[in-house]
């Protein structure tokens, strides 16, 4: 259950990114990965604990998943999952395209 | 980029939220490589026998104080000392109740670990196929231990972890006379389909079957990034 310390890194993100602005942080967008080893259910509920009497005490959380998605590095072509991770044509092992973000995307807040 | 809307403020950041600990394990990394030293994240589920791979590997090596390891457990120090009594320098990182290392507590560590000779840095991770595999520590390498009765399909249990696996070490092959059900063929179907160069050694810490090859993929892996360094020097 690492989930609590993603948390804990997304709420210093959150406050490092408004710095000295004095705003009410009322909604944090961020995306997690299907391949990030990052359950979102468990996410939410560390959030929900954790926010409180940090910036981000009024934010809603909303998660953006993000679907594995592997390509072959020479010729670019889809590498479908759950198949062997490598490219049909070329022989080369398939890269990963997107699928293990862990990224604060986007912060909503209240201006005074 | 900021655009007003009345007094809603929307503010895009598209930042990585562990880039803190991804700065460390850069600069962790940064330490490793200058003096030359390869760093494996060894990782895998408790009891699949990191500490016995790294038990056999300071035995069979022919100069067992170039190797040094971390040992991150959640509580005791038992594993640096089991590794301590084979032969590697080796201290232990508490985590207490986390379920990972992270930069961080192998940072701290390395401030007072004397890796003066030393040419591999083995980091044992806390026992767990999902959580250490997150966390960047600065490594060269990810090796996976696997267990041979922890059944064919745990690679596609765990995709994340084996996915940044750059080794499988499948261990207590020894036990496998017993485990006539077990289909190695079924393992390594498993690990294609999560990932994309599947290299899997097969060893037994007991009998020493596969530890040579183990200690050549070591030394196959640290020279080319010593060719790599040269390249840029």
């Amino acid at each position: 259950m690492h989930e609590y310390s993603i948390v804990q890194s997304l709420v210093d993100s959150v406050a490092a990114a408004i710095g000295d602005r004095d705003a009410v942080v009322i909604r944090v967008e961020i995306a997690i990965g299907e391949l990030a080893g990052v359950d979102r259910g468990l996410l939410a509920t560390a959030f929900e604990v954790f926010r409180e009497g940090t910036v981000c005490e009024r934010a809603l959380l909303a998660i953006n998943p993000i679907a594995a998605r592997w390509a072959c590095p020479a010729c670019g072509g889809e590498v479908a999952r759950n198949t062997h991770l490598r490219c049909a044509r070329c022989q080369k092992p398939a890269r990963m395209e997107s699928g293990d973000e862990i990224v604060l995307q986007r912060i909503e807040m209240e201006v005074a | 980029m900021c655009q007003k809307d009345s007094a809603v403020s929307v503010v895009d950041v598209q930042t990585r939220i562990l880039a803190r600990n991804d700065d460390v394990a850069a600069h962790n990394r940064h330490h490793f490589l200058e003096r030359g030293i390869f760093a494996v994240n060894v990782m895998g589920s408790p009891g699949s026998g990191k500490t016995a791979v790294l038990e056999a590997t300071a035995r069979m090596f022919r100069d067992p104080h170039k190797l040094a390891a971390l040992a991150g457990d959640l509580a005791t120090d038992n594993d640096a000392a089991r590794l301590r009594r084979a032969g590697l320098r080796s201290c232990a990182i508490e985590t207490g109740q986390a379920c990972h290392l992270d930069a961080e507590l192998v940072h701290r560590e390395l401030h007072h670990f004397d890796l003066d000779g030393v040419d591999y840095v083995f980091i044992e991770n806390v026992g767990n196929l999902v959580c250490p595999a997150v966390y960047d520590l600065g490594q060269r390498a990810n090796v996976v231990v696997l267990s041979v009765t922890e059944g064919e399909d745990k690679p596609l249990k765990y995709p994340t972890m084996f996915a940044k696996a750059d080794l499988v070490l499948l261990t207590k092959t020894d036990l496998l006379t017993h485990l006539p059900q077990v289909d190695l063929a079924a393992i390594l179907d498993a690990l294609a389909r999560v990932m994309p160069n599947p290299r899997m050694i097969a060893i037994s810490a007991v009998s020493g079957e596969g530890i040579l090859d183990w200690l050549d993929w070591l030394q196959a892996c640290r020279e080319s990034m010593l060719a790599t360094l040269e390249v840029h020097a």
